[in-house]
């Protein structure tokens, strides 16, 4: 495997290069990547940890445990909370801050912190022609130039592989506490987490899972901050969300941080022959439910705002079998029609999906990123050729 | 400034173009006549002005689609225009351009409460976008000081911030979904009510691309529930860098206000006598703002205030209730307009990292006596976003000159010490010729071929952000083509 270990030599193999390369960071995320691999895990180490100023720079392959321990040593934190999704994966390899911020990787407090994308503040990249450039910088308002670094973030190095990253990172908060609400259907956990964040009290994760009331699903409602403040706003809460459920308990800290590191490793992603992550609006993602056709496990984060969708391969062959001809049975026909059917759903309700795993003959063929409506995808071409010219990074991915 | 010479051909075509115009969007919808374009020949940016060939007013989105491909067709550029608020010369217009402006636009278009979002048509002001939704307890975050005149497309525009970033972002992080329309008249919807992109994060590049990839007429915005209430607090020190230390350590302690508004004894004298806000006597003045229950802000502002005396400061100024608060705020509130009543000025916005505030503190003064023009500072202190205020006399020869060689001077500090020449005013064609003290050739060549993409005629507000040497080829192909 390739792994410059200067941001020159790593130019220098992109100007000559004329074969593409399968870009990654840790490789963590079994991405259906074509090419020579060529990782970024050479180029590591903090550059510049300002806690005063509160930014971090690092270089794109630095493992994110590594800057996580620099920051956990200062009281600080990367408050988007990235996901790690070796568990649900069945991969190995450590993360790194590159890999993160490509994917754009965040996890509950987005709902009310923000994404990768917005702790984003700098970036330098090399370019499919071998050239090196920076957008942004280290300071938290920029509007010097288009945002270019925004832009590589959720590219998955499409157009160009990250060298270093800036981000900004925020205090870590004195304590936590959890609002469970159990026995809520749906519709009713959903209303309960918008009436949640729609309060004054700065809920920082809303989640909700299965979405199955056979199952025992539970919303968890999460509040940080200052012991008394967390204490008052948790008070707050529980009378303001009351004529939900008389369910409701108060998961103090070490049972509260114990939930949210359970979804932050996606551990609820147990069934998961088929996994999906879908973007919507909380107010739509009921109606989206109502629709499904086959026995997916749903779980909400971000208020509703986020689905993960896991099939087992069960439901996958009893799809198929609906096919009833001779792909019936066939697992990966199960997983492409309710690839097909869920993505149908989240388009009509204004929102899209993304396949976090399936086969590869499921992802070959159905795309891991829900195809973009004709105009934009087309840009998006122009937009790869520009950056791209010679068709380097990662082929096929995004289309 | 240069400007490009305007094209003699499309001068020379102006019946054509209004008359063009006026079938597709009705009269009513164009400024033709020469005195009347003259409302449109600058914006906040006053020292640069240029009538446009025609203005345009549309009232839905069809008809700025129809008026850009009305334009792309007969190669006009384009300049587009919120408010004019632009203190860049973002929307300054040249002899051959048409200005399309969003003004007649301002409609609220959807609200909904449960998923925090709201959608807006973007001449609307963003004052006006929280007043649509303040009475059920909701407010929209960013907020320039040019809040109650500016508009939503402005905003977006130049990815504007405001005072309260510091917690809550600037616009780019409070945009979800956008209409926008290319300069071919193509309509685009890009993202909506839901948290992330599908694909490109198209929004990023549009948010702060200075009106050149696309007008938006239609926004979706991230809505917030309004605090249980805010309060803030005065602290005065003996010395700018005093002041930096402070700012640092309470970032550093782990409290993180909504704001942090820095004043030096210049800006503190000039406001006193215009607004007689009873500000202490002193050379920094920081204004500290935290959010929640009357308990939390106790809380907040104690760790705050015990940070602040570490730092020995000439008065720590609580206030008792909500007029103190509103006279604390008032000077700072007033210091744009206070400092304009006693002089010409020009606001830079430069962005330094927060550790190096002191620094450039104390280098702007070396410079500004260097330069023989006074400069007052008040800023956003808690991301470093600094406004020196250069005082200049418009009517004395030279004198422009020298402040903008001043300012030039001071944004290449900023640059060198790690931060940004612009923060949140937008390059536009004030920093225009800045770019490459932050940027490589590369750089911007990589920026440009975004808009390759948007905009391959290079028509929509074209000599604005990348210097006019840069751009040249790609805004001449056209006339070839």
């Amino acid at each position: 495997m390739l792994k410059p270990a200067t941001e020159e030599d790593l130019a220098e193999v992109l100007a000559a290069a004329t074969e593409p390369f399968a870009i990654t960071g840790g490789g963590t995320r079994g991405l259906p990547l074509q090419g020579a691999p060529l990782s970024t895990q050479g180029l590591s180490g903090i550059t510049l940890y300002e806690p005063g100023a509160l930014t971090i720079v690092a270089k794109s392959g630095t493992p994110l445990a590594e800057i996580e321990a620099a920051l956990a040593a200062e009281n600080q934190m990367l408050a988007f909370e990235p996901p790690d999704y070796r568990s649900v994966l069945d991969t190995d390899g450590a993360p790194t801050i590159g890999g993160v911020v490509a994917t754009n990787a965040s996890g509950a407090r987005r709902v009310q912190a923000g994404a990768c994308r917005d702790f984003l503040l700098g970036a330098r990249f090399v370019d499919g022609t071998g050239e090196i450039i920076k957008s942004g910088g280290r300071v938290m308002k920029n509007v010097t130039g288009y945002d270019l670094a925004r832009l590589m973030c959720g590219a998955h190095g499409t157009l160009g592989v990250l060298t270093e990253v800036c981000l900004k990172v925020l205090p870590r908060p004195e304590t936590e506490a959890t609002l469970t609400l159990s026995q809520l259907p749906p519709d009713r956990a959903v209303a309960a987490m918008s009436a949640a964040l729609t309060t004054p009290y700065d809920v920082t994760g809303a989640f909700y899972g299965p979405c199955n009331a056979n199952q025992n699903p539970q919303a968890h409602i999460r509040i940080e901050g200052p012991e008394a403040s967390v204490t008052y706003r948790i008070d707050k809460l529980n009378d303001a969300l009351s004529e939900f459920t008389s369910e409701m308990s108060v998961e103090t800290a070490d049972r509260s941080k114990a939930i949210w590191d359970d979804i932050r490793h996606l551990r609820f992603l147990t069934a998961n022959a088929l996994v999906m992550r879908s973007a919507i609006s909380s107010s739509r993602i009921a109606n989206a439910l109502d629709r499904r056709v086959f026995a997916t496990d749903d779980y909400l984060d971000w208020g509703g705002g986020r689905v993960w969708t896991s099939v087992t391969t069960d439901v996958l062959k009893t799809a198929s079998d609906t096919l009833e001809d001779d792909r019936a049975g066939d697992p990966d026909e199960g997983a492409s029609m309710i690839v097909g059917l869920v993505r149908e759903e989240l388009a009509f309700e204004g929102g899209h999906s993304t396949i976090v795993k399936a086969s590869p003959r499921v992802t070959a063929s159905a795309c891991v990123f829900q195809p973009e409506r004709t105009e934009l995808a087309r840009m998006a071409v122009d937009l790869r050729r520009k950056f791209d010219p010679k068709g380097l990074f990662n082929p096929g991915l995004m289309r | 400034m240069q400007m490009p010479s305007p094209s003699p051909e499309i001068v020379a075509k102006k019946s054509r173009i209004v008359a063009r115009l006026e079938e597709a969007l009705g009269a009513e919808a164009v400024i033709s006549d020469v005195e009347e374009t003259r409302a449109y020949e600058c914006d906040a940016l006053t020292a640069y002005t240029c009538p446009p060939l025609c203005v345009v007013l549309p009232s839905t989105t069809d008809e700025v689609a129809a008026a850009l491909k009305i334009c792309h067709a007969e190669g006009v550029p384009v300049v587009p225009r919120g408010s004019g608020t632009s203190l860049s010369g973002g929307a300054l217009p040249t002899a051959d351009s048409v200005i399309i402006g969003v003004a007649r636009m301002n409609d609220v278009l959807e609200v909904d409460y449960p998923n925090r979002t709201m959608r807006v048509q973007t001449g609307r002001t963003n004052l006006s976008v929280t007043g649509a939704i303040e009475d059920d307890g909701f407010f929209y975050a960013p907020d320039p000081s040019s809040q109650l005149a500016c508009a939503i497309a402005g905003n977006i525009a130049m990815n504007s911030g405001g005072a309260h970033c510091l917690k809550y972002g600037v616009t780019t992080n409070n945009l979800l979904g956008v209409k926008l329309v290319r300069m071919d008249g193509t309509i685009l919807d890009i993202g909506g009510a839901h948290m992330d992109a599908g694909q490109y994060d198209w929004l990023s590049v549009i948010c702060g691309s200075e009106g050149q990839l696309g007008i938006v007429t239609e926004a979706t915005l991230r809505i917030l529930p309004k605090p249980e209430g805010a309060r803030p607090v005065l602290i005065g020190y003996k010395s700018a860098e005093v002041a930096g230390a402070c700012v640092s350590d309470i970032i550093r302690a782990g409290v993180l206000p909504v704001a942090i508004e820095y004043m030096d004894r210049k800006v503190i004298e000039v406001v006193e006598k215009h607004a007689n806000a009873g500000y202490p006597d002193c050379e920094a003045l920081l204004i500290v703002e935290v959010e929640g229950s009357p308990e939390e802000i106790d809380d907040q502002l104690g760790v705050i205030k015990q940070i602040a005396r570490k730092h020995d400061p000439v008065e720590v100024r609580d206030a008792g209730d909500a007029d103190e608060a509103a006279r604390i705020w008032l000077g700072r509130k007033s210091a744009f307009g206070a400092m304009g009543q006693i002089n010409d000025y020009m606001c830079l916005d430069g962005t330094v990292p927060v550790s190096e505030l002191p620094y450039v503190l104390k280098r702007t003064g070396e410079l500004s006596e260097e330069f023989g023009l006074a400069v007052g500072n008040v800023f956003h202190a808690g991301d470093g976003n600094m406004h020196p205020l250069i005082l200049f006399d418009a009517n004395k020869p030279g004198d422009l000159e020298t402040c903008e060689a001043l300012g030039a001077e001071i944004l290449k500090l900023c640059v060198e010490v790690g931060g940004c020449l612009t923060g949140e005013h937008g390059v536009g064609i004030e920093k225009r010729d800045l770019m490459g003290v932050q940027f490589s050739a590369a750089d911007m060549e990589a920026q440009m071929r975004v808009k390759d993409v948007f905009d391959p005629a290079w028509l929509l507000n074209p000599a604005k952000v990348f210097p006019l040497d840069a751009s040249e080829t790609r805004r001449t192909a056209k006339d070839a083509a």
